[in-house]
């Protein structure tokens, strides 16, 4: 789960992290009172919105009189703003952040992720703040350090030490200021399940003090049942609405282009499903696990979810059945075409436990447009052939 | 032959009495697995699926010389669960649950590496010695005894791989699904050498997936150590970048852990890399005949 700009930096002055002074707004008249709180003298009006690039995208400005504030806010509450993280039709900016202008000396970056090489955070930081990482990392991979830290011993002065002088930060009062930094950074990430945190850009001020003036958040969503203040911040507005309702039926689901709708069991197999397919000359139109207690409901949930997408011309149903029993997805199949219109061919493909049942079923209920692959290969090909009119 | 269980290995459950548990101890049972009790907290003393219940690892173990514990505790538990066992002398620890959160893994696997104690998962359908010995929850009966060693991080893709080597006239020695989380505990790089040593196996299937880099620390260890034909379908070459694909760990951030990448390593590692899961099986005899 991700959250917002102001979101993170609230919980980073909840652990003492410098953030320049902002306010979340959601309309054009709370901009200018809160411009009007902060006192100026200059302000910067930025988007809210779950994607990174959001300066070059044109939602990030700076205004240095209430009139420009009005003017900005105007001009980005409301655009949909379009980054190399969002999709080509981009987000509807619905909140704003309108925040103090900073003194900025120099700029640099600072995350903490997961390193799944070494099994534990990871901090990376940059003196080429302010750019894109992957960029950095791919043109000048020198200038990326990293600190792995270790949970059991938490961070330590030497952690520190290697963080400021690898940044090559001399002074020492300037030194001990972002060590501390960092040390609050890492016990925020740890305390609150993050999955990563990352500060691009993070700012040397004119008067040598490090500020947080981007924040960006993520967190395990494993974890979000023991952080009830982390799960209130999550924005559903945010996310992709299909995902959400998925979701709350057990279904994991992720639109994809293509013309054929896939529902699998395991999120193996339902990769495995769209690949296949793909090496046909077909094209997979989602990912949609069912999951491990897949019954009726659900699977025609998934069938409701599919047909939504008006690019789908068929649909291929392929389940493994380990514990999950194929005699309740034909059930499920069979109360689907009950309740939604399933106007596009379904390919069946049902394996494993209790399958010749699950045939049984499916030949009694005589439904039109039903299609039986045999095997992976077998079905795959027939909905590939079935989506071009075959 | 095998790796890691056979028909003699003792096995306990964690989290034995509760739904999840008992529904998969009883198959395992009938089976074949030997489960020699479990552990509930405050359930000591009393007799499930006609095993001995117990309110601590420590106890089950001092009791019964178990050495294998599967883990069916709810996810807010796993951690804790994971180091009782590690603390209580068991060998390895096999974990079913899914959705552990990723930072009681980390500590737990290091707790438990420091105890010298292995683990399988979370996230995961276990490992099955076919014919001898299922800890887990895959469906038994379609695991035919052979020659065919089987590493998945994925369940669904564990069982389609095995139907189609035993369609094929083979069947499997062990199969061990390695969970699909971020952190997890024994991998390609761990399983890939048991194989090479057990002499029943004669050829690898391993199936892996986008996210993280364990697919190409295994392609450089196969190209050093392994003998064995292995074969190997990596999923997700048709999945979008920065998306997780139900499994947590299964995402392509930036230009990393790409389904590409790793095809191409192994590939160049000297494996059978297949496009689709569907190839599996005809692969599996093509190395076969070779040999």
């Amino acid at each position: 789960m991700n959250i917002h700009e102001y979101q993170a930096k609230q919980i980073f002055a909840k652990y003492g992290v410098p953030t320049p002074k902002g306010i979340m707004v959601e309309s054009v008249k709370d901009a200018v009172v809160a411009a009007q709180e902060l006192g100026g003298p200059v302000w910067v009006v930025k988007a809210q919105i779950h994607a990174g690039g959001r300066g070059l995208g044109g939602g990030v400005k700076l205004a240095k009189t209430l009139e420009e504030v009005e003017t900005l806010a105007h001009e980005i509450l409301g655009m949909t703003l379009v980054t190399h993280q969002t999709t080509a039709e981009g987000k509807l900016v619905q909140k704003l952040y309108i925040e103090d202008g900073a003194d900025i000396k120099d700029e640099f970056y600072l995350s903490v992720v997961l390193d799944r090489a070494s099994e534990m955070p990871l901090i990376m930081a940059s003196t080429e703040g302010g750019m894109n990482i992957e960029d950095v990392a791919e043109n000048t991979p020198e200038k990326i350090i990293t600190i792995p830290v270790d949970p059991a011993i938490g961070f330590q002065g030497f952690h520190g030490r290697q963080l400021a002088f690898g940044l090559g930060i001399t002074d020492k009062d300037e030194q001990k200021k972002i060590i501390s930094f960092a040390q609050k950074l890492f016990k925020l990430y740890m305390e609150n399940d993050a999955e990563m945190i990352e500060i691009n850009p993070l700012v040397r001020t004119g008067s040598g003090d490090f500020i947080a003036l981007d924040g960006k958040m993520g967190f395990d969503n494993s974890a979000l049942g023991r952080q009830p203040d982390i799960l209130a911040m999550r924005d559903l507005t945010e996310e992709d609405p299909d995902e959400v309702e998925a979701a709350h039926y057990g279904l994991s689901y992720v639109a994809l282009d293509g013309e054929i709708g896939c529902m699998v069991n395991g999120a193996g197999l339902a990769m495995g499903t769209m690949d296949t397919i793909n090496h046909m000359g077909g094209t997979p139109a989602n990912f949609l696990d069912v999951g491990g207690s897949a019954n009726a409901e659900t699977v025609a949930k998934g069938f409701e979810i599919i047909l939504k997408n008006p690019k789908v011309k068929a649909i291929f149903v392929n389940i493994f059945g380990g514990i999950v029993r194929c005699d309740r997805i034909a059930n499920g199949i069979i109360e689907a075409t009950k309740i939604t219109d399933v106007n596009v061919p379904v390919i069946v493909r049902l394996d494993g436990t209790n399958a010749p049942e699950a045939a049984e079923i499916l030949k009694k209920a005589n439904i039109a447009n039903l299609i039986v692959g045999n095997d992976l290969g077998d079905g795959a090909a027939k909905a590939v052939a079935a989506a071009k009119g075959n | 032959m095998s790796i890691l269980v056979n028909k003699d290995t003792k096995v306990i459950v964690q989290g034995f009495t509760g739904k999840e548990g008992s529904f998969h101890a009883e198959q395992c049972l009938a089976y074949g697995t030997k489960i020699v009790g479990g552990v509930t907290p405050n359930k000591g003393g009393q007799t499930h699926l006609g095993q001995p219940v117990f309110n601590t690892v420590k106890e089950a173990v001092e009791t019964t010389g178990a050495t294998v514990s599967m883990i069916f505790v709810p996810p807010a538990f796993v951690g804790d669960a994971v180091m009782e066992a590690a603390e209580a002398g068991i060998e390895l620890a096999v974990i079913i649950t899914e959705g552990a959160p990723v930072k009681d893994m980390q500590a737990a696997k290091a707790h438990a590496t420091k105890h010298g104690m292995m683990t399988i998962g979370p996230n995961c359908p276990g490992i099955i010695t076919a014919e001898e010995c299922k800890i887990g929850i895959m469906p038994g009966m379609i695991f035919k005894k052979g020659n065919v060693g089987l590493i998945s991080k994925s369940g669904t893709l564990t069982y389609e791989g095995t139907n189609q080597v035993v369609q094929e006239g083979y069947g499997i020695t062990t199969a061990v699904g390695i969970g699909g989380d971020p952190i997890i505990g024994l991998s390609y790089k761990q399983l890939l050498p048991m194989f090479e040593a057990d002499p029943e196996t004669e050829c690898i299937v391993m199936i892996g997936e986008i996210g993280g880099d364990l697919e190409i620390q295994a392609a450089k260890l196969i190209k050093e150590q392994i003998t064995k034909p292995v074969v190997a379908f990596i999923a997700g070459q048709t999945a979008p970048k920065g998306k997780t694909m139900g499994h947590a760990g299964a995402i392509v951030s930036g230009s990393a852990g790409t389904a590409k990448e790793k095809m191409e390593a192994l590939e160049a590692a000297g494996v059978t890399v297949v496009v689709s899961p569907a190839e599996i099986g005809a692969a599996v005899t093509k190395a076969m005949a070779k040999k």
